[in-house]
């Protein structure tokens, strides 16, 4: 007799390379994504005890966090980054790695362009020094962010040593109501759980909302796993997964593309699976969201207000809610919708996919963006999905409402480039971060899905995008 | 790696839940070639005003939290990016052990890479410990891996639990990389029996080397 598993317990099965009682199990890494922000260290730490790239062929690089959006054919003054630019090339060249550099084709952030070109594939394992390595989950992977250490643990032995997690499953049932997303669900799944609700658990996403959402979008929900703690979170693959992966470069052609199919479709929890813990909530429920203070957890839908740090039973949270509120420049019992912007960010691995182009175009098409608005930028999470959108024109649609319309890479999501948020500034942004300093030092950031952030860039102040006639977004 | 085994030091009270690694390694210090350097910059932007001034306010700089090298703190520390450049930081800062109720995954797993101790007490017990922080000067604790007690000079004594595994990383302060490549022949033979369905497809039309300019 078999015991019935998680989607998460039969990848883990069949990539354990070695366990022994009481020790954690060497498993099999699959692939291994590498950016300039994370891997220097592990090249040197390899060079200083003479070991060598395991499997350079399994191994993808990519300059994403610190690159420019704007021309890339001027010089990078920035120093220190230019050095961490050549640095990666560099140990890629010596090492046999893979690199799409920023002037490559297929540049674009790490997690936008693994699921892209076909590199991510269901049942995988893949672990990239970054925490929204979650993102590629949404493929029934298992995939989790790791430190540099471990970084250079995956390049000598294209292995890591790690212990099971426990189980969280998380079901999102009913249909979503127009003008709520993808972003809006995991927002309000973070605000349910809370940002350490899911620490110690790989998450698995269920339910016909979440069945219903496009790649793009389970993309979203799982990139911001990590927000509510969990390490990993995954889609067990179906019909909608095969579709977009046909055809991708790196995806297996013809009879082999069949033959992958046939195993991809094993990858799922069995009925009778049990799960540590199990979340459940109904889409009808989630309002579109924003948070209000200095970590994801602190989200609420749009109409409500701001809330006053003694609604909270804990101590601890009262501290945190009066220091986050203090830091937002914030009063309590302000409604959401009252909340002025100064900047707008459209991108990131979160939010910056063709279909979150196309929500945030369709809203801005023929208005303009508010006149308080100092600055409204879009950018692609990678230079395939920049094409794409221009060969549907949204660049254009985005230009001529006020946007600017930039190149591919992480940008003020983490401000690591010129596109940082200034000091005091409140920005509404798709990003998935909003700690104090995140987009730039004292920086504001209020977290929501692209459509919430054009219709902000429209008005000047958040507004509730249900009461315009919005089309179904996936 | 330098292993871990028993540790006194001055206790440092962070009364902050959910501090993030944002906050302890901002992101401009996060495009370093190195590993070293990052005690400096530690808690960067709560710990300096303009111009690198200390910030009186921030704890750290209170004189009498001088030479801390026991951190206490309160829930899900560590939280958001797997920078590794926190631990770094905390361990070059000169802090060899966290004390709070409990971690983020990513960056309790890097504390182990870099011989930092995060042990896991109660709330209560946390709670017990910033009061004692708080009303004595000087105040110190001492940390035993080999017994997994923290004890004070008053008599306090707490137990705390760690996975054998990784209290046996700390304490021999193991290369994990040597560890694993004695399983050098176990990963060859995965790699064989997982060929045929390893579903990598090269494109010719992706250069090797794409330096798409």
């Amino acid at each position: 007799m078999t015991t019935a598993k998680t989607l998460y317990q039969k990848i883990w099965d069949s990539h354990v390379v070695h366990e022994a009682a009481g020790q954690p199990a060497l498993i099999y890494i699959d692939r291994h994504l590498i950016h300039e922000g994370t891997s220097p260290q592990a090249f040197a730490g390899l060079r200083a005890e003479g070991r060598k790239v395991r499997r350079p062929d399994l191994t993808f690089a990519v300059m994403d966090h610190s690159v420019p959006t704007t021309d890339r054919t001027l010089p990078i003054i920035d120093t220190d980054a230019r050095l961490q630019f050549e640095a990666l090339e560099k140990n890629c060249r010596d090492s046999g790695v893979r690199l799409f550099d920023m002037h490559s084709k297929q540049q674009g952030i790490v997690h936008i362009i693994g699921p892209e070109l076909g590199i991510t594939q269901p049942g995988q394992t893949i672990v990239c020094g970054d925490s929204h390595t979650s993102t590629h989950g949404a493929f029934g992977t298992l995939a989790f962010g790791i430190g540099t250490s471990e970084v250079e643990h995956v390049l000598a032995t294209q292995c890591l040593s790690q212990s099971r997690s426990k189980t969280l499953n998380i079901v999102v049932n009913g249909k979503r109501p127009a003008g709520v997303t993808a972003k809006d669900i995991i927002l309000a799944i973070i605000g349910k759980i809370g940002i350490s609700g899911g620490t110690g658990h790989v998450a698995e996403y269920g339910g016909e909302a979440i069945r219903s959402l496009s790649m793009d979008g389970r993309m979203t929900v799982c990139n911001m796993t990590i927000e509510g703690g969990a390490r990993a979170g995954m889609v067990a693959p179906d019909e909608t997964t095969f579709a977009y992966l046909e055809g991708r470069p790196f995806v297996p052609r013809g009879k082999a593309f069949q033959e992958a199919v046939e195993r991809w479709k094993q990858l799922r929890s069995d009925a009778a699976a049990k799960f540590d813990m199990t979340v459940e909530l109904n889409a009808k429920d989630i309002a579109p969201q924003v948070t209000w203070g200095t970590n994801p957890g602190m989200v609420t839908g749009v109409t409500a207000r701001v809330p006053d740090p003694h609604s909270f039973s804990d101590l601890n949270d009262q501290k945190a809610t009066e220091r986050a509120l203090i830091y937002m420049g914030l009063k309590a019992g302000t409604p959401i919708v009252d909340i002025p912007i100064d900047r707008v960010f459209i991108g990131s691995c979160t939010n910056s996919r063709i279909d979150d182009l196309r929500a945030a175009a369709q809203f801005v098409v023929g208005k303009h963006v508010a006149r308080s608005i100092k600055q409204a930028l879009v950018v692609p999470g990678s230079r395939g999905i920049k094409a794409q959108a221009e060969k549907e024109g949204l660049d254009k649609i985005f230009t001529a409402a006020g946007f600017e319309w930039r190149d591919a890479g992480c940008s003020m999501c983490i401000g690591m480039n010129a596109d940082v948020l200034p000091p005091h500034e409140r920005s509404a942004s798709t990003s998935n971060r909003n700690f104090e300093g995140r987009q730039g030092k004292d920086s504001r950031t209020h977290l929501v899905s692209p459509l919430m952030a054009a219709a902000a860039a429209i008005a000047g102040h958040f507004v509730d995008v249900r009461d315009f006639d919005v089309a179904p977004v996936e | 790696m330098q292993p871990f085994s028993t540790h006194s030091g001055k206790v440092m009270p962070l009364d902050r839940v959910n501090v993030d690694t944002d906050q302890m390694v901002p992101k401009q210090f996060l495009k370093a070639l190195t590993r070293e350097g990052f005690g400096r910059i530690l808690f960067y932007d709560w710990r300096y005003l303009p111009g690198e001034k200390p910030n009186p306010q921030f704890v750290l700089n209170f004189p009498r939290y001088k030479g801390a090298s026991v951190l206490l703190t309160r829930a899900n520390f560590g939280c958001g990016s797997s920078r590794e450049h926190a631990p770094w930081g905390v361990k070059d800062y000169g802090f060899r052990v966290i004390l709070s109720p409990s971690y983020a995954d990513i960056f309790y797993n890097n504390c182990f890479k870099n011989g930092i101790l995060p042990a896991e007490l109660s709330e209560e017990q946390i709670e017990e410990l910033f009061q004692r922080t708080e009303k004595e000067e000087g105040y110190s604790l001492t940390v035993d891996l080999p017994s997994q007690t923290v004890s004070d000079n008053h008599g306090l004594k707490y137990k705390f639990e760690i996975a054998a595994s990784r209290k046996e990383v700390l304490l021999k302060g193991l290369d994990d990389i040597g560890t694993s490549l004695q399983h050098e022949p176990e990963i060859t033979a995965y790699e064989k029996a997982h060929a045929a369905t390893a579903t990598m497809f090269d494109p010719v039309d992706i250069k090797n080397y794409s330096n798409g300019r």
